[in-house]
């Protein structure tokens, strides 16, 4: 925002020319716009209602164009133009996102019972109105909390090293590749646990045999965790101020026992909004659970052996399911996986607003 | 924090507060003749000797280790899926890279990324030609046009969407998306049929047209937030200067904050591309999963190396799964070139560094 528009004062290059396109006369174009196209695309037969407000909003443009030259001169006309784009831009990215919470919300209420939290897929075939997502459910908490135990400690002291410890050379590489791996794609981290920890590790104890489990889908989820812990524990140790290292210091207190008393403390909240951050996203990964997981329609509390379904992925299987209670299901366990996911990404920015960090 | 230094590392004052790890030399004290500096002043004499297994040299080891961890990770990666991807590249009978199907189960294993790649890559650019300009044209007017009160709660919309998971993207694309785009493709085919990539006799809907909105849908909130955050970062000044020349609103951000911002917007549509690139379920949802190279955009069709795997994941048997590991092999090499690209673009210019996150 600049300084002009702080303080108020009134000269703007909009308002010191004298001569401007009134708003009556925009007003007039618009509409003259929309009915020329509704006469263009009704008299051809080209096209509905939604031809006619796109073919609308050129005319739009080129008749403010052409007004707004002639009565301002052609840079102010460019202005208006441009304006107009960068506001129907937004228009134009409301409208889908509008109705995919529409259709989230009407679609999903359809079977938001308590049977749909208290039972599993078992047992219930294709002409069955039952069933839910009780099994999923545990899968995806069960995934997620182990993910967060392994990726919380690791990225943390990642973090702490990066900003702490590290010099040179090693410590930006490092960085550099933890800015990478945030853009591995997850059906890569599935397909790295599938090979590394599903077909090498679990034949040992599984009579050779690769063994799917929840606990694989929870170390693929820490793949993708890690990286996005590590940025924003780093940056908020960043902001933790210097001077409060020093006095830690001064007083004595060795470098290990002022990170772990002093600084972690103090950014701790900062911290704790990132690990949320990336579990909401880690809690609506698919494609690694559909990997190791396997998937499945039972309830399995064991997350080291055997079958496990999580949300994401019991909404992937219900919509490419024949039956035709399925695609209810799926919308339902797609409104409580959206719920869980910005329930925790909107504490975790309110947690943030309180944070008394700032940049 | 000066660790080079043994006199701040190792917390001097006699030993009031030092550790237990550190108490027996503390304790016994060093010689005079090894400090340079005369023991009377600040204690210099009394400082511990650096011990090799303190909680200082431990926990500085333990931290050294979690963050060489994501090397460790980034190198594990690429080992493993190239030694479960070279049994199944040695088992296949036709060119991985040229061969235009995917059957590598049977006896005789046959399958290539020709197709695969070609989706992926037409898929992620068609995405990105339409949610660039849109992204950009949102995050201009968060950061110039929109006043503070919407501006404000309109990009925690914007930064929410950023968290909502693909698979229900790629459900709102399959079950409602669908229509308006299949309409959209019959009047496309009807008045520009001529045009080969819109061409064709149907059936239409399930296309690679359909697959590229809801990915443009996707990118879209991390482009935006990523550029806002740079054109946020515009100094005031060089906008005043511009308006005070007398630009319009449009002239001062064509002349100050666009060219201030092109390496973020740069970084900001690279990462997109990295993320359209990657795309697995929503894409595997809304693609109509074929194997052919045809550059029409409305017909049924269309398919990607991480579609390819989410679908073709369920019947594959070793040779199959190995196959499989070779495609998403081959997408972490581009994902990886494209997201370092990206990086190193942010990382010539360090004040876009922690707005990337």
């Amino acid at each position: 925002m600049s300084l002009l528009e702080r303080t108020g004062v009134a000269m703007t290059p909009g308002n010191i020319r004298t001569r401007k396109l009134s708003t009556a006369v925009v007003l007039g174009i618009a509409v003259a716009a929309v009915a020329l196209a509704a006469v263009v695309v009704f008299g051809l037969g080209i096209g509905n209602w939604v031809l006619v407000v796109a073919l609308g909003g050129v005319f739009y443009l080129a008749g403010v164009y052409v007004a707004a030259s002639r009565v301002e001169g052609r840079r102010a006309a460019r202005n208006r133009t441009w304006s107009a784009l960068i506001h129907s831009a937004c228009v134009l990215a409301i409208l889908p996102l509008a109705s995919v919470v529409w259709t989230l919300v009407s679609k999903g209420m359809e079977r938001l019972d308590g049977d749909f939290f208290g039972s599993s897929m078992n047992n219930i075939g294709a002409r069955d109105p039952e069933g839910g997502a009780y099994h999923a459910i545990v899968g995806t908490l069960e995934q997620v909390g182990i993910a967060t135990v392994i990726t919380v400690p690791l990225g943390v002291l990642g973090a702490i090293y990066l900003v702490e410890y590290g010099r040179g050379r090693f410590a930006a590489a490092i960085r550099f590749f933890v800015d990478v791996m945030t853009g591995i794609p997850s059906i890569v981290a599935g397909l790295f646990v599938l090979s590394f920890y599903v077909l090498i590790v679990t034949p040992w104890f599984n009579d050779g045999r690769p063994g799917f489990s929840g606990f694989a889908a929870a170390l693929a989820l820490s793949v993708l965790m890690l990286p996005t812990i590590v940025r924003s524990t780093e940056e908020m140790l960043r902001l933790v101020p210097g001077p409060l290292r020093e006095g830690a210091y001064a007083l004595g207190v060795p470098k290990w026992k002022t990170i772990l008393r002093i600084v972690l403390p103090t950014a701790l909240s900062g911290i704790v909004t990132g690990i949320m951050l990336a579990i909401a996203r880690a809690a609506g990964e698919t494609a690694p659970v559909l990997l190791v997981a396997g998937g499945g329609a039972a309830i399995n509390f064991n997350a080291f052996e055997n079958n496990q379904s999580s949300l994401a992925l019991f909404v992937y299987q219900q919509a490419g399911d024949a039956s035709r209670y399925a695609p209810a299901r799926a919308w339902t366990a797609a409104l409580t996986l959206v719920a869980l996911v910005l329930i925790l990404t909107i504490a975790a920015k309110l947690l943030a607003r309180r944070n008394q960090l700032t940049r | 924090m000066g660790d080079t230094s043994p006199r701040s590392a190792e917390t001097g004052t006699g030993g009031t507060l030092t550790t237990d790890g550190r108490r027996g030399s503390a304790g016994g004290g060093v010689p005079p003749a090894h400090t340079p500096d005369s023991p009377g002043l600040g204690g210099g004499g009394g400082l511990p000797r650096r011990t090799r297994f303190g909680m200082e040299s431990g926990f500085r080891v333990l931290t050294l280790a979690a963050g060489a961890m994501v090397l460790v990770i980034i190198v594990a990666i690429a080992v493993f899926l190239i030694s479960k991807a070279v049994p199944a590249l040695r088992a296949n009978t036709e060119n991985f890279f040229t061969f235009n199907g995917w059957s590598p189960n049977g006896t005789e294993p046959r399958f290539g990324i020709a197709a695969l790649a070609f989706g992926t890559v037409l898929s992620a650019v068609l995405a990105l030609l339409v949610a660039v300009p849109v992204a950009l044209g949102i995050a201009l007017f968060l950061s110039h046009y929109a006043p503070r009160r919407i501006a404000t709660p309109l990009g925690f919309v914007i930064d929410l969407l950023a968290a909502v998971p693909s698979v229900v993207f790629g459900l709102w694309g399959r079950d409602v998306f669908i229509n308006p785009v299949r309409d959209f493709s019959v009047w496309l085919n009807e008045y520009f049929g001529w045009l080969p990539i819109f061409g064709g006799d149907g059936p239409f809907g399930r296309s690679i047209m359909l697959g590229a909105l809801v990915l443009a849908i996707m990118v879209l909130p991390i482009i935006t937030s990523l550029s806002r955050e740079v054109f946020l970062q515009t100094p005031a000044m060089n906008e005043e200067a511009a308006l005070a020349l007398g630009a319009t609103k449009w002239e001062m951000i064509r002349t100050a904050v666009l060219p201030y911002g092109k390496p973020g917007i740069i970084a900001a549509v690279m990462l997109g591309l990295g993320r359209a690139l990657g795309e697995t379920i929503a894409l595997a949802m809304t693609l109509g999963i074929t194997f052919d190279i045809s550059a029409n955009l409305i017909e049924n069709g269309g398919n990607t190396i991480a579609a390819n795997i989410a679908n073709a994941f369920g019947e594959a048997n070793d040779t199959g799964r190995g196959a499989l590991i070779a495609s998403g092999l081959v997408l972490f090499a581009i994902t990886l070139v494209v997201n370092m690209t990206a990086r190193a673009i942010i990382y010539r210019r360090r004040e876009f560094r922690d707005s990337a996150a």
